[in-house]
Parts: structure tokens; sequence; C-alpha cells
């Protein structure tokens, strides 16, 4: 084979833009080494550690021994699995309507939607504490209105936690499920119809389907938050609802424990891992369409 | 398998958006097994004919009949017209045979038999073999015709297209121009096709009907619309033309001090329009005469613009009225004197002087 003109030159330049591509990745591949490997791998290394510096599987070993470990897991995805549901039967119509609604007057929506974003989390959950408490403004009213005649307790119990979760998860949820709608050809709705599908029909066999991807990822992503939820089921719960990442906070502050605290954190972490790959499986076999979304 | 088809009859169906009509108190008849199609420019209201005729938009008043029933309260769904969409509209969550089933699942046609029926639409439209595939596996020209594998697999009546071949290139499209028709006439059922492309609904069409501003300005036979324009809006949407005031006194048209002979013996008088089409006007040799069939005059060559097949020529008339004429570009060596600022003997025979009224009204 005879060598072509400028053969070389136009190699290196492949190379040199490579390399230019590598330099753009560089900064957050290091920021995620140092914030996320890192403090993973550190952590997983405290785990192992007893109070006096051995090596131990002792954290590990009492966690499956003592049943309320079992019983804060549990109530963690019990906290993660009904915030998650309820907000799909809240913002599943919510994200329909604004996506059937003209483009204006959806983004003006869409910044109501997302306004409890902007102001602190702390600051929302002590209002539903202040709203929610016996004497607060809701029992008051409702006793007013007759609705019920004693206080009834709305907070410091799991209702009262629920309903801060869904309160700062809604917007996530809304937010994927609202611009996969909004993607959605109208013309196929039309075509279903054409094809003699009721609205019923329309909905259950083309819109759903193709609102799926949306649907997965909001529900994934407020699945996950909660999963992790430290400051509002700690304020709502009022200590009667524990979740993971409050007893994270009890083996530090309370106990020094550094070690049960790793060990809590890296099951929390392998669980949370493990439910996304099973998730991710799940979607890849329903249809097509999430394969093309999650490949 | 020929289909029944059902006659369609619509009658002052209008459509207003906010003051402008989209469809002002439209009458059409259309009949059983008849291919007609809507031809106008965008914004003339063909497309809403069409959605309303699918159910998809309510018009403020009027009626269509499908046969003897009353359908513009009909939810589209319960219309049970085959429709193919301008960009196709096939489900990307289902495949190929998916698709074209789902009219027959609704229909609660299962099992072997459907399968059957979704196998011979896809050969109908010469895609047999192609059931596995994705959408997104297919080119253009095989969404269209999935597309109207799934809108005929439940052999509906009437059937309905939104500018199914827009999105294709030419020559495809020229083929499928062809397949459908040759589908249309194996099939039979009335079809109502929405174009802009004036080629296309004069190649397709039993009846063309030329629509603008929400009216119909000519519903007529291809040659009719082509040959016969009743007005200047159809005469200039349609082909190519140009136009010369003249003044009609006792059938013939006066224009300068050139007469032309009309065909039809109107009883017009006054002022009018003379539509001339480029491709019927001849350029007569210096020793060239003609019979009494033909009507005569002269201008002035502004210039020749070769376009392959054809060139077309600039020509001047007094008063500063251009008139275009096309030639077949053969022609050409047999003018010799094809100059800029000859003066040419232009001739159309009689059968071609058209005379339209002056402004756009249908006369």
């Amino acid at each position: 084979m005879s060598a072509l003109p400028n053969a070389l030159a136009l190699k290196r330049a492949d190379s040199i833009e490579r390399l230019w591509l590598l330099g753009l990745v560089t900064p957050a591949m290091l920021l995620i080494v140092i914030t996320m490997v890192l403090p993973v791998g550190w952590l997983f290394y405290l785990s192992l550690l007893s109070d006096t510096g051995a090596f131990t599987t002792e954290h590990y070993v009492r966690m499956w021994e003592q049943p309320s470990y079992f019983r804060t897991f549990r109530t963690t995805f019990e906290v993660s699995i009904m915030t998650t549901a309820i907000c799909l039967v809240i913002g599943y119509p919510l994200a329909y309507f604004l996506s059937e609604l003209p483009k204006r007057a959806a983004n003006l929506c869409m910044i109501a939607v997302l306004l409890p974003l902007w102001t602190s989390l702390l600051v929302r959950t002590y209002a539903w504490l202040v709203l929610l408490q016996r004497k607060g403004l809701i029992n008051n009213w409702a006793i007013e209105l007759g609705l019920w005649t004693e206080p009834i307790a709305l907070v410091h119990n799991m209702l009262g936690t629920l309903i801060g979760t869904v309160h700062v998860m809604l917007p996530f949820l809304i937010l994927p499920l609202y611009s996969s709608m909004r993607a959605i050809d109208r013309n196929y709705l039309r075509a279903a119809a054409n094809l003699g599908a009721s609205p019923m029909k329309t909905f259950w066999s083309v819109f759903f389907p193709l609102a799926m991807p949306g649907m997965a990822t909001g529900a994934l992503i407020v699945f996950i938050l909660c999963l992790g939820f430290y400051i509002t089921p700690a304020v709502l719960g009022g200590g009667k609802v524990i979740m993971v990442s409050s007893r994270i906070a009890n083996d530090i502050e309370i106990f020094f424990n550094w070690g049960a605290a790793s060990a809590l954190g890296v099951v929390l972490l392998v669980m949370t891992a493990l439910l996304i790959w099973i998730f991710m499986k799940l979607l890849k076999i329903s249809n097509p369409v999430d394969r093309a979304i999650a490949a | 398998m020929k289909n029944a088809s059902l006659p369609i009859s619509i009658e002052k169906i209008t459509k207003k958006y906010g003051s402008t009509y989209a469809l002002n108190h439209v009458d059409l008849e259309i009949k059983s097994g008849e291919f007609l199609t809507l031809l106008g420019p965008s914004g003339s209201g063909k497309t809403t004919l069409l959605t309303v005729l699918a159910g998809f938009t309510r018009p403020d008043g009027g009626s269509v009949k499908f046969g003897d029933t009353e359908m513009v309260c009909v939810p589209p769904h319960q219309r049970d017209v085959g429709m193919v969409f301008q960009n196709y509209a096939l489900f990307p969550h289902m495949t190929v045979a998916e698709n074209v089933a789902y009219p027959l699942k609704i229909r609660g046609v299962k099992g072997l038999e459907a399968q059957e029926r979704v196998e011979r639409s896809l050969e109908m439209v010469r895609l047999g073999g192609y059931g596995k595939r994705g959408i997104d596996q297919l080119s253009g020209g095989q969404k269209q015709r999935v597309a109207l594998a799934r809108a005929m697999v439940f052999e509906p009546r009437i059937m309905l297209m939104d500018e199914p071949l827009s999105a294709l290139d030419k020559q495809l499209r020229e083929h499928m121009q062809i397949e459908l028709r040759q589908l249309h006439e194996k099939l039979g059922m009335t079809t109502v096709y929405v174009t802009h492309d004036q080629r296309e609904a004069l190649t397709m069409s039993d009846r063309i009907a030329v629509i603008n501003f929400g009216k119909i300005m000519q519903l007529d036979t291809p040659r009719a619309i082509y040959e016969r324009p009743l007005n200047k809006f159809v005469a200039e949407f349609i082909g190519e033309s140009t136009f010369v005031p003249v003044h009609i006194e006792n059938g013939i048209a006066r224009f300068s001090n050139f007469s032309f002979k009309i065909l039809h013996k109107d009883s017009r008088h006054g002022a009018a329009l003379l539509m001339l089409r480029p491709e019927r006007l001849r350029v007569l040799g210096p020793q060239e005469h003609l019979n009494a069939e033909f009507n005569e005059f002269s201008g002035q060559l502004v210039h020749v613009v070769y376009q392959g097949d054809s060139s077309l020529l600039e020509v001047k008339l007094p008063n500063d009225i251009g008139v275009q004429v096309r030639m077949p570009s053969v022609e050409l060596q047999n003018h010799p004197n094809l100059l800029p600022g000859a003066l040419l003997r232009l001739a159309v025979s009689v059968q071609d002087t058209v005379v339209l009224s002056e402004e756009g009204g249908t006369s």
C-alpha cells in the first residue's frame, strides 16, 4: 500500500482531538474519584474496624442479629415505597394535565411546581410541623368546621412523615414525567382513536407505555432519595419513624461508633445499587422504548 | 378483496378560529368509491376539512354523512374510517406487526385470523415478512406503507389521507402515487386525499376540490380543473399560467389590436382575464399560417431560459404585458431567430383560450 499524502498529519489530528475530549472530562472524573470513590472506599474500610482499631466483622454481624436493625430497614423501605406510590398517584394526573396545557401556561405552572425546591428543606419541614401539630392550624380548623372533635395526631408518626416526604419529593417525580409526556406526539393518540380505541384504551395502550420512561425515572429518583432521607422523617417522625439515616446519625452523634454507622451506610448503598440493577433489568425486558432510553 | 365503500355527504360545514373561517359553509358530495383530492395552499382549510371527517375537529355546525348516517357528533373512535397521517403516527413502542394488528385487537379479532390479516395487509403494501421489525428500523417509504397497511387492515369503507407522501423524496413519491392509485382501484374504498402538490392531485384523483380561504373554489376532474379553471386562483394554483387583461364583446376577447375567439359562447361583456398556459402557446415560423381554430398574436422576445427538457420564453406584449411560452428544447433549433428583441408570432388554439372573470369569484 502506497502512503497517502498527509496520512500522518491527519492521524495526529485525530489523536489530538481525542486528547482534547479526554481533557474535557478529566475535571469531572477527578471530582468523582475524590468525592465518591475515595469516601466510599474509606467508609467500607471504617465499617470493618472495631473501637480499638482492630479488624472485625462485628458491625455486620450485629446488624444481622439484632431485630431493631431489621425494623429500621423495613421502615426505610416502607416510607420510600409509600412516598413513591403517593407521589405517583398525585403526580401522574398533574403531569398529564400540565402536558396538555399550552406551552406558556405549562411553564408557569411548572414554576409553581418547582417553587418549593427554592425554599430551604428545613424551613419547609418545620412549617409542616407547625401546621400539623396537636394545636396546629389544620387540627384547629378541622375542629371548628366539625370534621373531627378531638385533635388528631397528624405528626410524630408515619402519617406526618409521609406528608412531609411526599411534599418534598413530588417535584422530582413530576419533572421527568412531565417532559416525557410532553414529548409524546399527540398524533399517536389521534391515530389510536382513528383505529377504534376508546379514550381509556388509547391511554393504556399508547400514552401510558410511551410515558413509561419518564415515570420510571421519576419514581426511581424519588425512591432513592427517600432511602437516604434524613431531616424530614427525623423531624416529622418525631423519633417514632426511624429510618436508616437517623440511625446512622445516632450512631455517630450519641455513640461515636463510626464503625457501626459506616456499616449501615455500606448496607444501604449495596441495597440501593441492587434495587437499581433489578429495576433496570425489569425495564429492559418490558419494552423497546425503555431499552432505547436505558441504553 | 373489494371492500364495500360509502359515499360522503358534507353540508354547510363551518369552522371559525377567532374571526377567520377555516371552513366556510362547505358543501361537498363525494361518491362511493371515488378518489377525491382536497387541494389547496397551506392554511386553506383542506386539512381542517379532513380532520372534521376523521372526527378530530369539531365544526361549529353543519352535517357530515357517511352513507345515510349522520356522523358529525360521533367521536373519532366510533367512525370506522382509515386514516394515513402526514408523519405516519406509527406507534414507536410496537413492532410493525403489532402496529398493523392494533385495530384488529380492538375489534376483537384474535389469533390466527388476526395474524393472517396482518400478513395479508403487509403483503398488499409489499412488506411481507417485515412484521417483527421495529418502527425505527424502517425507511420513510416503508413507514408510509406500514401506515397504509394499518389503515386498511380493518377494511374501512372510507380512507382519509393527510399529505401521506410529503415526507418522501421525489422519486419515491412518484412511485408511491402510482402504487396508492393501484391499491385504491383494487380495494375501491372512498378515499379523501389531502395535498398541496398540484401534480400529485392531477396524477391521482378522480376529482379534485381546490380549496382556499375555507371555500371550495372548484370541484371537477383533473382535466377540467387544468384546462377550464373557473377563476384566477385555480388557474394560478394549478400549472403555469399568464394572464392578459381583455375586453369581451360578442364572443370576442380584445387586447390591444389582437382579438381572441372564445370557445364558449357566453354572454359576458366587459373586462375579463385571458388565461394562457405557457406550454399551450406556439411560436410560429415566418411562413407559417394557421387556420381559424387558432388565435394569433405577437410580441417581443425578452429572453430564453433553458430548463433542460423545455425552455421558457419570456415575451412582452403591448402595454408591457408579459406572457411566457414553454417550448420543448428540441424545437429551439427550428427557430434560429430566438434572440432578445426579436418579434415573435404566437398562436393559441381556440380550445385553450380561457377567459376568467376579472377577480377571484366563481363565474
